[in-house]
């Protein structure tokens, strides 16, 4: 198809804003799907996108309308995601800005819009749920205009739940957003804006093609990587896998690799024909970077091996995972794990313990933190047990945090951003009653529980984004927790020195509670380097025998004390302590709450 | 040998027991004595010791206790449980010319609320009435059991209790803990409560321990002490009882008896009308069994003889100690070491299940499993079962 028949856009929009309904919609409206095959999400593939009615992974759906093809991107919505938002928009022309007519615009509409304006899109702002009682088309309507630069008159009025209004997007879409530019004759250029693991087909590379075009069975190259294979199957969603001959400038479809390895080809990379190169790739994406970081364990150790494949298997469709081993004197052999965030963390360990069926331990998630020794060395540290001793200082991630919420509502946000070690930035009305707040935060706090925080203490009518600004020095310590003087290696701690002795009464208090008593008594202790700041004990149990035990009741009580043998085999042992699992569990938790 | 019958069966109460029945009082006693002949072979011409148990031997109609009594063979040791409420000026004389040496008495606490809460019988006027006809019908070596955790218990009932037994002075006294059987109709008649007295199980222990060694009793048994007095020259250990932690072999009889002979061990299946008509068609009861391999039955000696107050020696369980276990313990002041010897330290006895999984090594031998099955005919027995 000729380049000026072509449209390629996404769709950008706040979770619960509609987006994937809207998917659904355009799927039905262009006959894509016919009504027997229709299901709710139907782009979301993953059942735990569909179950949290979240979208995690970019998926690109062919249409076709009024003689056009329309290419378009599904993005995710969260934060911790915004990087495959990134990418799909470099993919696009255009992209439909849809916004809840009830809610208004949200920190993350906020954050991917601005994100789609410095990418040069074309944005087709369009009103949602106009059809909800409490929907204001016109305040909101002015609203996105202003944010958009447009008119108001120019906001399209929809509900995808009801399909009104759908047929005016599409038209939009073709009337004002651009067609691709590309030289449609000059050398092949597709540009790699996301990539899926298949079982059988090995990597599918979704596409952009630039320039020229790209046919079956023709041997393509990898610009950056070298790697080069034969495109095994061309093609575009529709929304299965669809087969065609070619894939021509301005299309976007996949192409079939038949690479076994995830790691020979990267996101960001240009393919280029192997007859006939281009001289130049295109430009490509930062690498994402992991940001947040939390060790894995299986509860049962024969289960490592297991955690490795699974592990392995996750990362082929998720290049932003990352894992190492670890060694833990409490928790065994696990993995150090890097995410881009919490929610990222979420549903790694959800599906390893859902498709894997895997029971895991999951450390405090930590942030990457950059300590420069006495000695002038920079070392990054990616778990607190990292932590060189020599320290001179120790710089963390800080992030531009962007919150909207009710005026009435400012107050409380400004609270919890001092509570949290936030600078002020820029704060704006963007309508009578909604602002604007800019801050920049310690990622680490973040990490937390800041998102639950904010929520609640909004009574869930803000919104929040992020962006990384770089590291920052943050009078960081280390805080160890000790067991009858034995460091407990998995619960030590990177925390801000104000926080650490709150943090680390928390944590002994619930040891403590948790840590069945023994026969000694067992010191917990809560240390920065050789200074305790926080001591419990748990008190040596000063009785455990069976009263009675006559010529009846001996095999009973053998059998007894086999299984109370067979209880302290499957406790941890940390120097002479034994710990439950459970125990670590009850600490793991009250680390990731923060309290 | 175990006699089930009880006028009511208090709510705590594990053991095998039938509640009334006097009709069948006699076949049992029947069966009982037929169980005997058939073990005779396996029994020494003069036994250590008897034991009858219960239930609530005393309970039996005269007649049948009587018949019972006399057709023991002759121990050194005869002990019969009694319940309070059954001893009678008659039944005490009874008891005295069967040969009985020695009275185990149910008194479990001297406080009437707590004997209510068990669905004791007896009030304590009965128990300390019982406890005076025992003496004054001649008995010289009684003994009283206590139970502390009762529901409703509180620390200082256990101290006048403990008081109350050293005002009667007997030769004896066993002090147990309350178990209460989850799923029982008196654990979830007093769940809440038996919740909030394990807390305090220590505090009774330590409490019980200390105030009779105080009054002068020996504290030779995990969970039983004997009167040590001046110019008395007796060993008031329950003789009996000492046999099972020194891991002799012993007979039981009786529905649900244990018998340990060597590498065997045998129960009688729980049924008292099974039993009954077992024996009477000329069969033995129905059984399970158990086959000790040699390093159980080491295990079982040191898990028993770390339960008495006397040096257990190490030569004689070395093959089942855990390497490193004597050393770590000794470190943590739970048991002393002395001429290839081991005893607890009073904190080791009190920890002595902790102690006891320190010291011994796993038992991971397979023939050491359960193997339910009946034996028909051929087996032989006789002596106590608590």
């Amino acid at each position: 198809m000729s380049l000026d028949r072509i449209r390629n856009f996404s769709i950008i929009a706040h979770i619960d804003h509609g987006k994937s309904t809207l998917a659904d919609r355009i799927l039905e409206l262009t006959q894509t799907v016919s009504e027997r095959e229709m299901r709710d999400q139907l782009l979301d593939s993953m059942e735990l996108e569909r179950e949290r009615g979240i979208t995690i992974k970019a998926q690109a759906v062919r249409v076709e309308w009024k003689g056009h093809q329309l290419n378009l991107i599904d993005t995710p919505g969260h934060v911790d995601f915004s990087y495959e938002v990134s990418r799909s928009l470099v993919a696009c022309e255009g992209a439909l800005l849809v916004v809840d007519a009830a809610q208004g615009v949200e920190a993350q509409t906020l954050a991917n819009a601005y994100l789609a304006i410095e990418n040069n899109l074309e944005i087709v702002p369009v009103l949602n749920k106009i059809d909800l009682p409490q929907a204001r088309p016109n305040e909101i309507a002015a609203e996105v205009a202003d944010l958009v630069g447009e008119d108001a008159s120019n906001v399209l009025h929809i509900s995808a739940k009801t399909g009104d209004g759908v047929a005016d997007i599409l038209d939009a879409a073709v009337e004002r957003i651009p067609p691709p530019a590309g030289d449609a004759d000059g050398p092949a250029r597709a540009l790699i804006f996301d990539s899926s693991y298949d079982q059988y087909r090995g990597v599918i590379a979704f596409v952009r093609v630039v320039d020229g075009s790209f046919s079956s069975r023709e041997p393509v190259r990898a610009m950056a990587s070298g790697t080069t294979f034969e495109a095994e199957e061309l093609g575009f969603f529709s929304p299965e896998r669809t087969a065609s001959d070619h894939l021509a400038a301005g299309e976007v479809g996949y192409v079939v690799t038949g690479l076994k390895d995830v790691r020979r080809l990267r996101v960001g990379d240009t393919l280029t024909s192997v007859a006939e190169p281009a001289t130049d790739p295109l430009p490509g994406y930062k690498d994402v970077k992991p940001m947040v970081f939390a060790g894995l364990f299986p509860t049962d150790s024969d289960d490592y091996p297991e955690l490795r494949d699974s592990l392995e298997r996750l990362q082929l469709n998720d290049a932003a995972l990352s894992f190492e081993p670890e060694t833990s004197t409490a928790l065994g052999f696990g993995f150090r794990c890097g995410f881009l965030g919490l929610l990222h963390l979420e549903i790694i360990r959800e599906r390893l313990e859902r498709e894997f069926d895997l029971d895991l331990l999951v450390t405090a998630p930590n942030v990457a933190y950059q300590a420069t020794t006495g000695s002038g060395e920079q070392v990054e540290v990616h778990k607190p047990t990292e932590m060189p001793s020599d320290i001179l200082y120790v710089e963390e991630p800080y992030i531009r945090a962007t919150i909207i919420v009710p005026k009435e509502y400012v107050g409380v946000m400004m609270e919890l951003a001092q509570e949290r070690r936030g600078s002020f930035d820029h704060m704006e009305y963007l309508s009578e009653d909604r602002v604007l707040l800019t801050y920049d935060l310690p990622l680490a706090e973040i990490v937390l529980d800041f998102y639950d925080q904010l929520k609640s203490r909004t009574r869930g009518y803000a919104s929040f984004d992020y962006d990384l600004i770089g590291f920052r020095e943050g009078g960081l310590v280390r805080v160890d927790v000790l067991l009858a003087g034995d460091p407990v290696d998995a619960l030590s701690l990177i925390v801000h020195k104000d926080k650490a002795y709150g943090r680390g009464k928390a944590l002994v208090e619930k040891l403590r509670q948790e840590i069945p008593r023994q026969m000694f008594d067992i010191p917990v202790q809560a240390a920065i380097g050789s200074r305790i700041i926080a001591r419990e004990t748990v008190k040596a149990k000063r009785k455990d025998v069976l009263s009675k035990c006559y010529g009846g009741d001996v095999t009973r009580k053998r059998k007894l004390l086999e299984k109370q043998k067979a209880g302290k085999k499957r406790m941890r042992q940390v120097g002479s302590v034994e710990v439950p699992q459970e125990a670590f569990l009850a600490v793991l938790n009250l680390n990731e709450s923060g309290k | 040998m175990h006699v089930p019958f009880c006028r009511h069966r208090c709510g705590y109460c594990d053991f095998v027991t039938a509640v009334g029945r006097q009709s069948e009082h006699d076949e049992y006693v029947d069966a009982l004595l037929r169980e005997l002949d058939e073990r005779q072979e396996l029994l020494a011409g003069s036994l250590d010791t008897v034991f009858v148990g219960g239930g609530t031997p005393t309970y039996l109609e005269s007649g049948a206790l009587g018949r019972l009594l006399s057709s023991l063979p002759p121990a050194h040791e005869v002990t019969v449980e009694a319940n309070p409420e059954t001893v009678t000026p008659v039944l005490a004389e009874l008891l005295g010319a069967q040969g009985v040496t020695r009275i185990s008495l149910g008194a479990q606490t001297f406080e009437s609320d707590l004997l209510a809460v068990l669905e004791r019988q007896a009030t304590p006027e009965v128990v300390r009435r019982a406890f005076t006809t025992l003496r004054g019908a001649g008995f010289t070596n009684v003994s009283l059991d206590l139970i502390y955790g009762i529901p409703g218990q509180r620390p200082e009932q256990l101290g006048a209790d403990v008081a109350a037994v050293l005002e009667l002075e007997p030769e004896h006294v066993s002090v147990y803990e309350l178990e209460a059987k989850p799923g029982t109709r008196f654990t979830s008649a007093h769940g809440a409560e038996l919740r909030r007295q394990i807390d305090r199980l220590e505090e009774y222990m330590e409490l019980a321990t200390a105030g009779l060694q105080a009054g002068g009793y020996r504290w030779y048994e995990t969970a039983n002490f004997c009167r040590t007095r001046h110019g008395d020259p007796r060993d008031l250990r329950s003789q009996h009882n000492l046999a099972y932690w020194l891991a002799a072999d012993y007979v039981g009889l009786g529905v649900g008896a244990v018998s340990t002979v060597g590498s065997e061990r045998w129960k009688n299946m729980a049924s008292v009308t099974r039993y009954v008509s077992a024996l009477r068609s000329g069969t033995a009861p129905a059984r399970t069994t158990e086959h000790l391999s040699a390093a159980v039955r080491t295990w079982e000696r040191a898990m028993l003889g770390l339960r008495l107050d006397e040096p257990l020696a190490e030569a004689e369980i070395s093959s089942v100690l855990e390497p490193g276990g004597l050393d770590l313990m000794a470190a943590r002041g739970l048991l002393e070491r002395r001429d290839g010897s081991i005893l607890l330290t009073r904190r080791g006895r009190l920890l002595g299940n902790a102690v006891t999984v320190e010291l011994l090594r796993d038992l991971d031998d397979p023939a050491d499993c359960d193997e339910p099955r009946t034996a028909q005919g051929t087996s032989k027995q006789v002596a106590g079962r608590r």
